[in-house]
């Protein structure tokens, strides 16, 4: 099953329902009020939230207007293409990937960072790159050793802290031993930490600037892990991340279910931070590098496709 | 603070109803469009959300309104008395079997809800209550969830029941009950793996549990971050498992909650207890009634406006001469210890500002609080209290011999007099100057109400 089959089902089941809807929606038929009002309805079921789809809704009146559109059926592409405009990643989004980088994985908890870590580093791994990974949340109760599974099935080198040891110190040692390895990839997995609280916050900053001191050469990327099921709180998630440790893309993860992830879409509008990569499945292939096309024609797909 | 945005978009939307004397149709139904929109935010489901507002449109625009006494207060207490009856009226307990008897409670719920750390929780609480809990691993698939919940166990002291990761979570399950009996356990935690609401196998392996050994507790873990997707979760667990209550997890974060009001409008299902931090022992009773006047964070406006009726017993006459010597800036400082005495009637400053919309609760609270300082206000009676009846009609007469006398009186320093004498001249200036700025406060022409 091919990696859109497989977003596509799990943005399916019932999905169905907002698929149809959306099909309702786009039966050919006179622009009016009401189809915008529908269409409004649907976007925001889609998490997509009210001010974005405020945005989106301008945004396909005035291509209405522009491109003399009479009929709703047209509106689907028209309004397909203007959110993959939206969602594109910029050109050098993975960039950090090609020398020697350091990434920092954060986000809330239980949203799939350590998951997400395994995943990745699978990929970097496959690629033919030398994979580290530093197990910084030293937080949660076995935490570490979820961690160590994955590096496990990846095979790739872990570095390990004791439970409750300070988290910055784990990633000070595992930037020392990356650097001694000569490895191309130094993953930072962290514990997950609610964006309100202020000094695990001050912790993220203070893990950033370590990297910073210690490994200035590499490339820096901070990935923020959303879960998919997020509701309109994945943009405060988002917000305050990027203030504590300057976020450079998004992992959108669980997106098998019968989530929209919408969220997507808004965060990218509101915040401007790619989605990056986003995860559609528990197996350890389930994980890509984000292309808007299959995502936006994914969750506008028809029931009858 | 959880739900605090929401808060203040309803209270935006309420800013703009309080100056119209009475609601019209028209005021109601724009009221309830930033309502819709401030609840969408929150995450509340599409569909709940129109039926709320359905719900209270057909109440608030009608005679009820219009007779009320203060329009905007009523529609506050009819989304209030709404938000309410959706969230269920009354706190739920976890029902255990009687006696000794063994109760199975299995928890369930989506990968990172927070199951484990729940169940956790939960076998603490009720080991304080003497129950004697065992908390059982039968999520056999994620890397270390194991190990996770043995920890957790042994932070909690409360014992722990494993068989690895190789047998099913029904052959766990029906051996950790027969562990139970055999041990005096009265508690039997079931942690099960997380799992898609639509992966039909998962959702197998739970109806799988349930038939196989008894279970008197189905909870499901709900996220307080999720979105519209609340709903699908909430009802298709309910639909295919059989769920008796709900948690909802990380309520300690800043997401708005919409989902509890989501979850409970579609299942019906009372929300148990909620999650409000890392630690073990953060596990909270849920009070619906609570929760609702949070999430409209209009504070206790009601009991506000019940306090100040009572104890503003000031007739009309009085209202009228009082507002026209502010309109003309002639106060005294008779008036200003009048209006001191008022406020103390109602339960002193920082109960007003408690019972206020924004100000009940949160950091602002505590800003406030230190802005406005109860001694600080005493003090500033006692220097009122120790001029002469003349002087406080006159406040020009005051000269400095005068000051000392009063600064002496009231054990401050002259300095505190002055600064008074002068905030109290500027204040005057101002009213006379600003005479648009005392409309606001109506024929009542009382303490001005936030609404």
């Amino acid at each position: 099953m091919g990696f859109f089959e497989k977003l596509k089902n799990g943005l399916t089941k019932t999905r169905e329902n907002i698929a149809r809807s959306f099909d309702n929606v786009f039966t050919p038929n006179e622009i009016d009020d009401d189809f915008y009002e529908e269409l409004e309805e649907i976007l925001i079921m889609s998490d997509i939230g009210v001010s974005t789809t405020g945005n989106i809704i301008e945004e396909l009146k005035a291509r209405v207007k522009a491109q003399h559109i009479k009929t709703t059926d047209a509106c689907r592409k028209v309004l397909m293409d203007s959110i993959k405009e939206q969602m594109t990643v910029p050109e050098d989004a993975y960039d950090f990937e090609k020398g020697k980088a350091v990434i920092l994985v954060i986000g809330v908890n239980g949203v799939g960072k350590t998951t997400s870590i395994g995943k990745l580093a699978a990929i970097y791994k496959k690629e033919g790159k030398k994979v580290m990974m530093a197990a910084a949340d030293t937080f949660r109760a076995a935490a570490g050793e979820q961690l160590s599974e994955w590096a496990r099935r990846a095979g790739v080198d872990i570095i390990r802290g004791s439970d409750g040891q300070d988290p910055a110190s784990v990633v000070f040692d595992a930037l020392k031993a990356a650097r001694a390895r000569n490895a191309d990839i130094l993953i930072c997995d962290t514990a997950g930490r609610l964006h309100n609280k202020k000094n695990l916050m001050e912790e993220l900053k203070k893990i950033h600037r370590i990297i910073d001191k210690e490994y200035p050469e590499a490339a820096r990327e901070t990935l923020v892990v959303i879960d998919g099921t997020t509701g309109q709180n994945a943009l405060l998630q988002a917000r305050e991340f990027h203030e504590a440790a300057e976020a450079t893309g998004i992992i959108m993860t669980k997106l098998d279910g019968t989530a929209k992830g919408g969220i997507a879409v808004a965060v990218e509008s509101e915040l401007n931070i790619p989605v990056k990569y986003i995860g559609v499945g528990e197996g350890i292939d389930d994980f890509e590098r984000f292309d808007p096309e299959t995502f936006v024609d994914a969750m506008f797909a028809s029931a009858e496709l | 603070m959880a739900f605090e945005s929401l808060t203040e978009k309803l209270q935006n939307v309420f800013k703009s109803l309080r100056s119209k004397g009475r609601l019209t149709e028209e005021d109601v139904k724009v009221a309830l469009k930033e309502v819709k929109l401030a609840l969408l935010e929150a995450d509340v489901n599409f569909r709940v959300v129109k039926q709320f507002v359905k719900s209270v449109e057909e109440r608030a625009v009608g005679a009820d309104v219009m007779n009320g006494l203060n329009p905007g207060q009523m529609v506050i207490k009819i989304v209030n008395e709404e938000m309410v009856s959706l969230m269920g009226s009354e706190t739920t307990e976890i029902k255990l079997q009687p006696g000794k008897a063994v109760t199975v409670i299995m928890m369930c719920g989506l990968q990172g809800a927070g199951k484990t750390t729940t169940a956790a929780k939960l076998a603490g609480k009720l080991k304080l209550k003497g129950k004697k809990c065992l908390l059982v691993a039968a999520d056999v698939y994620r890397p270390a969830a194991i190990k996770q919940l043995e920890m957790n166990a042994e932070k909690q002291e409360v014992d722990f029941f494993s068989m690895g990761d190789k047998l099913s979570p029904v052959d766990i399950s029906r051996a950790a009950i027969e562990h139970a009996a055999k041990n005096g356990h009265n508690v039997v935690f079931i942690d099960t793996a997380g799992r898609l609401q639509i992966d039909e196998e998962m959702m197998q392996e739970l109806q799988d549990i349930k038939s196989n050994v008894e279970v008197h507790q189905t909870l499901l873990v709900v996220d307080a971050m999720t979105g519209q997707e609340a709903v699908n979760v909430a009802k298709t667990f309910d639909e295919k498992i059989g769920v008796d209550g709900v948690i909802l997890s990380k309520m300690d974060g800043d997401a708005r909650g919409g989902a509890a009001l989501s979850v409970k409008a579609v299942t019906g299902k009372p929300i148990l207890y909620v999650g409000m931090g890392e630690k073990l022992s953060d596990l909270e009773q849920f009070y619906p009634d609570r929760m609702a006047s949070r999430i409209l964070g209009m504070g206790d406006v009601l009991t506000l406006i019940e306090k100040a009726e009572a104890a503003l017993d000031i007739d009309e006459d009085k209202e009228k001469e009082m507002s026209q010597k502010l309109r003309k800036g002639k106060f005294d400082f008779e008036d200003y210890l009048e209006s001191m005495n008022q406020m103390r009637k109602m339960g002193g400053i920082s109960s007003i500002l408690g019972m206020m919309p924004g100000l009940g609760m949160g950091i602002k609270n505590q800003d406030l609080e230190n802005a406005i300082d109860e001694k600080k206000m005493a003090q500033t009676e006692a220097i009122v209290l120790s001029m002469t009846k003349k002087e406080r009609q006159n406040p020009e007469i005051l000269n400095p011999s005068r000051k000392h006398r009063i600064a002496k009186g009231a054990g401050v320093d002259i300095s505190e007099v002055n600064r008074l004498v002068k905030q109290f001249e500027q204040s005057r200036k101002m009213m006379k100057q600003l005479p648009g700025m005392m409309k606001g406060m109506g024929k009542k022409g009382r303490f001005r109400m936030p609404f």
